[in-house]
């Protein structure tokens, strides 16, 4: 490799096997539930059908476009510090956020709509599913919001610098991988149940 | 049929005897590497000592769960088998709780020695010259970072399928049973290599001090503590050859599981050619090393009577599954761990053990041991079903033979616990290194201060340079 | 400057593919309303990785840890297709 020499800016190689392994663990998690999912959609392909219908393609496709520009906002956060820019990366973080609260909170119409419905996760396999995963996933974008909001205090105190900015590194890459998550199961659960 | 209502108790204790034995074992592992890693790679301390002791805290909350929950007797069986768990009034619920912070509290403990393996060895030790036993760690680390979450992530669902109705395992609501035994046991499985591989770790560093000898086939070891990990992952499927799956799993499960023979031979045939003609001295690590590759060579044998599929038919489920487990499991893990106790107690507490005790107490485990579960060979292949505290009269002087035994086996444990203790304070003050090993722990004093190396170690050779007057240089 | 503005370029790839994917699913292809979905869900999830979690600048070392899991992921949503598909 070229840049075999040229040292990474960023956090220390121990800090990023640390949360890649982690990531590693929270791939296995959700991994159970594509699991479930497979198994399911294969055995039920008529009742994935026609349940996935009763969820709000508009909704979920807007959810995605929110977490997608979350990730990007996230991504411009850790450049910014990179180079020792600390107000683009507190702009950064809360943009983050408010995008985060905004998925929670469509999240929340979706559920009650579904609910009013009478769709709950005992109603049939698919939407057990759907629950689960989403359920799942929105705990981990809650736990998100709370790092971040620790990650905004600490910033507000001048903590981070471009020497110095391992935690909104490894929270960035945590992040990130909530929206992986999220870019499967919206075709998963929206788009081809 | 006989009473067996009032025989519930007996079982629900034998649950909770399993739930304990399998899901807090882990831990011992996490205590060894805790100390040890660090000791033997030349590190001051783990990677991330502050998420050390916050798993450390994690455990101790999941723990506190966990026997909460077991208060009330547990009739679920530690397999948690859908869908009876979904339904039992039992504390299921709690217990997944409780189980699900100790497996991530063994997550984090594992990613921390991942960590701490890759970044923390002190200069000059590069992967060749690492000691086994870090091979080993390596290899029970990957295996805890990557199916303990499987196993989280199916208590959760358990949780959800009591709490919400969700009908993933409820064949009434369309649900698949099997599905829980999958992730169950692709979890299970791995995790008794956790408990297993730290134990050959500890075999491969005692068998070369022991013989004087360089350890022979030194990345054969290293690389089959690997690939025992990898192929862990792809044999789950052994444990569920009569439960319903379909035959084409159950021929493909059968087939991958002869391969973990494969890497597990390649161990134990390079630890004896590690002793041959050497000179060794039967100090009381070195007996219980010898006894691990003795009792494994036929635990880890009669695993493949039961990990071929029409074998596995006619002996599942009965005493000959016991025996096979505790020759593994006890034979294998608790020997090799007896091992590392007497190898490392000189280093750990400053004192060196009482060795006419810690030798009286070996001839009764051994002995004991034996007495105790060879018979539950015969007694599987006669059809003796386990989990019964009732059968029929047949089997009864051969269980009689092994009531005695475990009389002698558990007198023996005693006595060596008691010389741990008693050597605490009356053992003879323990020297560096009193079995002239060649690891970093021995270089420094017994026990260890607290950042165990005043001055970072620079390495040059392997560790493993036995009986030689130059020391060879091996490992690029 | 020029990171951020990769980043742009990468987050309106994102959003396109998103429409692609969204409009692809009101067509009726069968089977292969399924493979479009998660090629296109793979794509993206690629992009993601690569641009916004530097696993292009990595060293291998940790794209071994990314990457080793998906393996073991692989394993168990096939092992247990094995035993469903075929009962
Ligand atoms: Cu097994």
């Amino acid at each position: 490799m070229a840049s075999k020499h040229k040292a990474h800016k960023g956090a220390p190689v121990s800090a990023r096997l640390g949360i890649w392994a982690f990531l590693a663990t929270e791939l296995l998690l959700f991994g159970g539930l594509f699991t479930v999912y497979a198994v399911f959609r294969l055995s039920y392909p008529d009742l994935f059908h026609v349940q996935h219908l009763k969820l709000n393609r508009i909704m979920g496709a807007l959810n995605t476009v929110l977490l997608l520009t979350s990730s990007l906002s996230m991504a411009i956060g850790i450049a910014a510090i990179r180079q020792g820019r600390q107000r683009i990366l507190k702009i950064a973080l809360a943009v983050t956020l408010a995008l985060a609260a905004g998925f929670l909170c469509i999240k929340y119409f979706e559920w009650s709509e579904d609910f009013g419905h009478g769709l709950y996760p005992a109603s049939n396999l698919f939407f057990g599913l759907y629950f689960m995963m989403t359920g799942l996933h929105g705990l981990h974008v809650l736990f998100g919001m709370l790092v971040m909001v620790w990650l905004l205090l600490r910033a507000q105190r001048g903590e981070f610098s471009a020497d110095y900015n391992t935690p909104v590194e490894i929270t960035g890459l945590y992040w990130h991988f909530v929206d992986l998550v999220w870019i499967y199961l919206f075709p998963l659960l929206y788009l081809i149940g | 049929m006989p009473d067996l209502s009032a025989l519930n108790g007996g079982e629900a204790s034998l649950a909770s005897h399993d739930v304990d034995a399998v899901f807090i074992i882990p831990a011992i592992p996490s205590s060894l590497g805790n100390f040890f890693i660090p000791l033997l790679i030349g590190a001051r301390d783990v990677a991330f000592p502050r998420l050390n002791l916050f798993s450390y805290w994690i455990f101790l909350a999941g723990i506190a769960v966990t026997l909460f929950s077991l208060l009330q007797p547990i009739d679920t069986g530690w397999t948690f088998y859908t869908p009876y768990s979904a339904q039992s009034s039992a504390a299921v619920t709690t217990l997944c709780l409780g189980l699900f912070l100790v497996g991530m509290s063994s997550i984090l403990t594992g990613l921390n020695f991942i960590v701490t393996i890759h970044t923390m060895r002190a200069p000059g030790m590069n992967w060749y010259r690492m000691p086994l036993f870090i091979w080993a760690m390596y290899a029970t680390s990957v295996i805890q970072v990557l199916s303990t979450p499987v196993i989280g992530i199916t208590f959760i669902l358990l949780a959800a399928e009591r709490l919400f109705g969700v009908g993933f395992f409820d064949p009434a609501k369309g649900g698949d049973p099997l599905l829980f035994q999958h992730f169950f046991w692709f979890y299970s499985h791995p995790v008794v290599y956790v408990m297993i591989l730290p134990a050959m770790g500890i075999i491969s560093e005692v068998a070369p001090v022991f013989s004087r000898k360089p350890i022979f086939g030194y990345r054969a070891i290293a690389y089959s503590a690997l690939a025992i990990a990898f192929i862990g992952f792809l044999v789950w499927g052994h444990h569920m050859f009569v439960s319903g799956m379909s035959t084409v799993a159950g021929v493909i499960f059968s087939f991958l599981t002869f391969f973990v023979a494969v890497p597990t031979g390649i161990k134990i045939f390079n630890w004896i050619a590690t002793l041959y003609r050497g000179s060794i001295t039967l100090d009381s690590p070195m007996l219980y090393a010898l006894t691990f590759i003795f009792l494994f060579i036929i635990g880890g044998l009669t695993g493949l009577f039961l990990g071929s599929l029409a074998t596995d038919v006619h002996v599942h489920d009965t005493y000959f599954l016991v025996a096979h487990f505790h020759y593994t499991m006890m034979g294998g893990t608790v020997m090799g761990l007896f091992a590392g106790l007497h190898y490392w107690y000189p280093k750990v507490t400053g004192r060196m053990l009482n060795e006419n005790w810690a030798k009286n107490a070996w001839w009764l485990i051994v002995t004991g041991f034996n007495v105790t579960f060879f018979p539950m060979f015969i007694l599987g292949m006669q059809g003796m079903p386990r989990r019964y505290a009732e059968y029929p009269a047949k089997y009864q002087p051969l269980n009689v033979v092994a009531t005695v035994g475990s009389w002698f086996l558990a007198v023996g444990i005693l006595i060596m616990f008691a010389n741990f203790i008693r050597s605490l304070r009356n053992g003879a003050p323990a020297p560096a290194n009193p079995w002239r090993g060649l690891t970093l722990e021995w270089s420094i004093p017994s026990p260890p201060e607290t950042e165990n190396f005043t001055e970072i170690p620079t390495v040059t050779d392997w560790p493993y340079s036995y009986g030689k007057k130059t020391r060879h240089d091996r490992g690029k | 400057m020029s990171a951020y503005k990769n980043y742009l370029i990468v987050w309106a790839t994102l959003l396109v593919l998103t429409a692609i994917t969204v409009g692809v699913s009101l067509l009726n292809l069968g089977l292969w309303n399924a493979g479009v979905a998660l090629g296109i869900a793979s794509v993206k999830a690629a992009l993601v990785a690569l641009y916004f979690m530097h696993l292009r600048h990595e060293i291998k070392l940790v794209l071994g840890f990314a990457l080793f899991p998906l393996l073991i992921l692989a394993l168990i949503i096939i092992g247990t297709l094995t035993d469903t598909l075929y009962r």
